[in-house]
């Protein structure tokens, strides 16, 4: 069968790909879009190493077919930094040492900033049960966590 | 000419001990750092694994005309393109291995030993094609009778793995092949004589099951072969230079022309330190004459890639009224999955390590069964006896009415202590831990019904080895650092920290990598939480070299001797009358003169790192249990553990952090679930339950730092140690919360009820 001709946009740039029915949105984004920011760690939608933003919705990657996004908008950890200038909470990320091997990085980095859309006063069990979806080994969650309060706190001061 | 270590910039600044931001982040915050499955190269085939369905099975015959005959598919590889190796046994992270059995677990060859156990491989110019070709390989299985559990393993009449292994380690030898590949012990005093001085002997016995370390990176890798042997490979993994020396044998390869670059790597925990797909890789790439790429799913990581061992083991410890330990035996029997190689050895060592006992006598058993081959996983084998033994201590000090933390301090291992496995410890920091919880709020907070609060102590031994990293002074007075083990979790910031003080330049004008094979001299692997300890003796001796060097080029420049300069503050300083003559130089101003004064400035630290001071922790826990469900949420938590001297003290917390969470995963809710046909039901992370962020709360870390003198900054390994003690603590805590001693992990929501429940104490 013939590849399906998708039209989407990327992080605001509008992109055209072709893909197989069976690509996930996390293939076409690592595959054919080279945009290798967005991680595959299980492929079933348990780990949230994938995690994207689909016209303002947080999914798995992995969980979306390619073929779903036409005419929608998708951003990546690659779109989360503007120009120079890094999201606060990727800052804070750095400065309070929220990451060690780093492969759960972005796909926290975009769960967070999902939440901190929706609230800019979460509390520390609304932190813990928003970002219960994405899987970190390395860091036991307590520098995530305190650093997704902390630059929530940051925003709320301005 | 003087030099000094680890002495202030010229302002008087320190990087070490300081959080600085890490050289690697902004790349892993942005998406940009390349992992394994990042990489891909021009022409690239993809490769896949076909395994056995099997667990255990003779491979008749191997058929792979339809899958070659199939457009698109560039090679197929089986047993048949790797030559069988001899039994030899090399070390391999804190495990040996041979590669008689590499070979074999990389591909079967003669039986399919477990379920997933590869048994051939294609490479196809996509992935459906390459999926397409599996399914058109024609095996013919001789299917056979599978043991699973551990003790099933060592009887007699078990189905035997491999005809050819007779258990080492006892007199005489065994005339008859067995499961159970070697006898290991340690022995310290009489144990008998000491039970007979004891007023109390408690004897328990322990069941741990199978964990996975869980990394969130499947493996991956990247290979291509040229048509002349040079060779290229880009892979995750702990230690590329092991990576070479295993796949330059088990291809034949000269190790020269293997070059291995180590990308970002998504986790490891000791899982990352043997080879599965890059032989495989090489092979096909070698046989299409095209790059090859192959990354597991998740549901091969788990069948096909190491968990640690879990084991049977009984631990008897004998103590005096007044607390005093006399006596301690363990017997331990840890599954080393489809090949030997348990973590055994280190799990005998390890098991009473943290006590100064008269009488020791441990027992291990490393016996293989139709699992995977385990992997080291932190502190391999040492969570699973000190688990044992943690829980036993608890159970002396309820009965004695003793204090846990005063029990603990009264038989701690302290300087001057002779371990029973052998050494006598330097100065060691597990009293410092166990006053440093005993002062916490934590320990006297109010607890209610249905709660419990633990405590355990943990001990690993931590090593050295050979390393290579280089400094290099840039025209511009920038340093580039290369250190050669992959750095998981903060290594070049520790790294690039100690490269500034020892050379008094900016942490910021340092930028340091990982070196690929081709850069550095051997390097052993990051394990045994070794990277940081034996990098910054590396980078110490290489900084060493330099300073050397720019002093001669001061005393040429300045026509002085060499007793009239000294490297301080990030300068060469002239000294007495000489200063009045010249000004010192910093290693900028000599970087800008360097064609002139000697050529290109730098340095390089090879080195057999030794005196790895041993690391102690004691975790505290809080939990509660619910009667109606079984489920246990932990509460509160606080580490503290020495650490030598923290270089980078936001990534040392991290990992005792990170530690205690996997050990909290470990003890209450993480195992391998096999069915009566033994296959693994649970090969993914919605049923393999790894803890998540609302499964825990903030895990406190207090820093103890007590030096290690064998290091010029005191660093002691910190990463392994962290895993031990929790499931000790976690058990003694549940002990606590319900009067319910648990002798098996994990302690998972239905056994836990069900244990309630035969006691009376739950109604659901």
């Amino acid at each position: 069968m013939a590849k399906h001709h998708i039209e989407a946009k990327v992080n605001g740039d509008a992109v055209e790909f072709l893909c197989e029915t069976e690509d996930t949105l996390l293939d076409v984004l690592r595959d054919t879009l080279s945009l290798t920011g967005s991680k595959e760690g299980c492929s079933s939608g348990d780990c949230g190493a994938c995690s994207v933003m689909l016209d303002g919705r947080l999914v798995c990657s992995c969980l979306v077919l390619g073929c779903e996004v036409g005419g929608r908008s998708v951003e990546t950890i690659e779109g989360m930094a503007k120009g120079e200038t890094l999201h606060p909470l990727q800052q804070r990320f750095l400065e309070g040492a929220a990451l060690q091997c780093g492969i759960c990085t972005p796909g926290f980095l975009v769960a967070s900033r999902a939440l901190l859309e929706k609230t800019t006063n979460p509390t520390e069990h609304e932190v813990r049960y928003w970002l219960a979806g994405n899987l970190c080994r390395c860091t036991g969650y307590d520098k995530i966590v305190t650093a997704v309060m902390d630059t929530a706190a940051a925003m709320r001061k301005g | 000419m003087a030099e000094t270590n680890g002495h202030p910039q010229a302002n008087g600044q320190h990087y070490v001990g300081t959080r600085t931001i890490r050289p690697d982040g902004v790349d892993k915050v942005t998406g940009r750092a390349r992992f394994g499955a990042d990489f891909n190269l021009p022409g690239q085939l993809i490769g896949r694994v076909l395994r056995s369905p099997h667990p255990h099975a003779r491979i008749v015959s191997i058929d792979t005309s339809k899958a070659e005959a199939l457009p698109g598919v560039k090679a197929v590889i089986t047993r048949d393109d790797f030559a069988d190796q001899p039994s030899e046994f090399i070390p391999a992270g804190e495990m040996m291995m041979n590669y008689k059995d590499v070979v074999r677990n990389v591909m079967a060859r003669e039986k399919a030993l477990y379920e997933g156990h590869a048994v051939a491989a294609v490479a196809a110019t996509s992935t459906a094609i390459a999926r397409r070709a599996l399914k058109l390989i024609d095996v013919k299985y001789e299917v056979l009778p599978h043991v699973i559990d551990v003790v099933e393993a060592m009887r007699p009449d078990a189905p035997l793995l491999h005809d050819d292994l007779f258990t080492a380690g006892v007199e005489p030898k065994p005339e008859k092949p067995s499961n159970i590949a070697k006898r290991v012990e340690i022995k310290q005093g009489d144990v008998e004589a000491g039970f007979k001085k004891a007023d109390i002997i408690i004897e328990r016995e322990f069941k741990t099951a199978p964990v996975h370390q869980g990394y969130i990176e499947p493996h991956a890798a990247v290979a291509t072969v040229s048509e002349d042997g040079s060779t290229e490979l880009w892979t995750t993994t702990q230690g590329h230079f092991i990576v070479r020396a295993h796949c330059a044998r088990l291809l034949g390869l000269d190790i020269g022309k293997v070059r291995v670059t180590a990308t970002e790597i998504g986790g490891g925990f000791g899982g990352k330190t043997v080879v599965y797909l890059e032989p495989l890789a090489l092979a096909l790439s070698r046989k299409a004459n095209r790059p090859v790429k192959m990354v597991m799913s998740r549901e091969e990581v788990f069948k096909a890639s190491g968990p640690t061992s879990g084991a049977t083991v009984r631990v008897k410890l004998g103590a005096r009224k007044d607390g005093k330990f006399v006596a301690g035996f363990a017997e331990l029997k840890y599954q080393a999955g489809a090949f030997q190689g348990s973590p055994v050895q280190p799990g005998t060592m390890c098991a009473y390590a943290p006590y100064d006992i008269e009488h020791v006598h441990v027992i291990g058993y490393d016996v293989v069964s139709n699992r995977p081959k385990v992997a080291a996983y932190r502190a391999p084998g040492a969570p699973i006896s000190e688990y044992a033994v943690e829980s036993v201590v608890d159970e002396i000090a309820k009965k004695l009415e003793i204090d846990p933390i005063d029990l603990r301090m009264q038989n701690a291992a302290r300087e001057g202590t002779k371990a029973a496995y052998g050494p006598k410890f330097g100065p060691i920091g597990l009293e410092e831990t166990l006053n440093a919880i005993k002062k916490t709020e934590h320990w006297n907070a109010p607890l209610r019904k249905w709660q419990g609060r633990g405590v355990a102590s943990g001990f690993w031994f931590n090593i050295g080895g050979e390393t290579c990293a280089s400094l290099t002074v840039n025209e511009d007075g920038t340093v580039s650092l290369m250190a050669g083990t992959p750095d998981i979790g903060g290594l070049r910031a520790s790294l690039a920290a100690v490269a500034a003080d020892e050379l008094g330049v900016p942490y910021d004008k340092v930028r340091p990598i990982i070196g690929d094979t081709g850069s550095l001299g051997f390097n052993f692997l990051t394990g045994g939480s070794r990277s940081a300890f034996s990098g910054s003796l590396a980078i110490v001796e290489a900084a060493k070299q330099i300073k050397a060097d720019l002093c001669a080029r001061a005393c040429k420049l300045w026509e002085a001797r060499p007793d009239q300069v000294e490297f301080s503050e990030g300068h060469v300083r002239p000294l007495g009358a000489l200063a009045e003559k010249v000004k010192p130089m910093s290693v900028a101003d000599f970087a800008k003169v360097a064609g002139k004064t000697g050529g290109p400035i730098g340095g390089v630290g090879r080195i057999n790192a030794q005196g790895a001071g041993p690391s102690f922790g004691t975790h505290l826990v809080d939990l509660e249990v619910d009667p109606e469900t079984g489920r246990t949420t932990i509460l509160r938590y606080t580490v503290a553990q020495d650490a030598g001297r923290a270089l980078h003290p936001a990534y040392v917390e991290g990992q005792f952090q990170g530690g205690a969470v996997q050990g909290i995963g470990w003890a209450l809710n993480e195992e391998y679930i096999y069915g009566e046909d033994g296959k693994l039901q649970n090969a993914g992370f919605l049923d393999y339950r790894m803890p998540v962020a609302s499964d825990v709360p903030m895990i406190d870390a207090i820093l103890v730092e007590v030096g290690n003198p064998k290091h010029p900054y005191g660093v002691r390994g910190v990463g392994e140690t962290p895993i031990v003690p929790p499931l000790g603590a976690i058990a003694n805590a549940m002990e606590a919360a319900t009067g319910v001693r648990f002798t098996e992990l994990p302690m998972s929501p239905p056994k836990v009820l069900k244990a309630l429940k035969d006691k009376g104490l739950s109604k659901a």
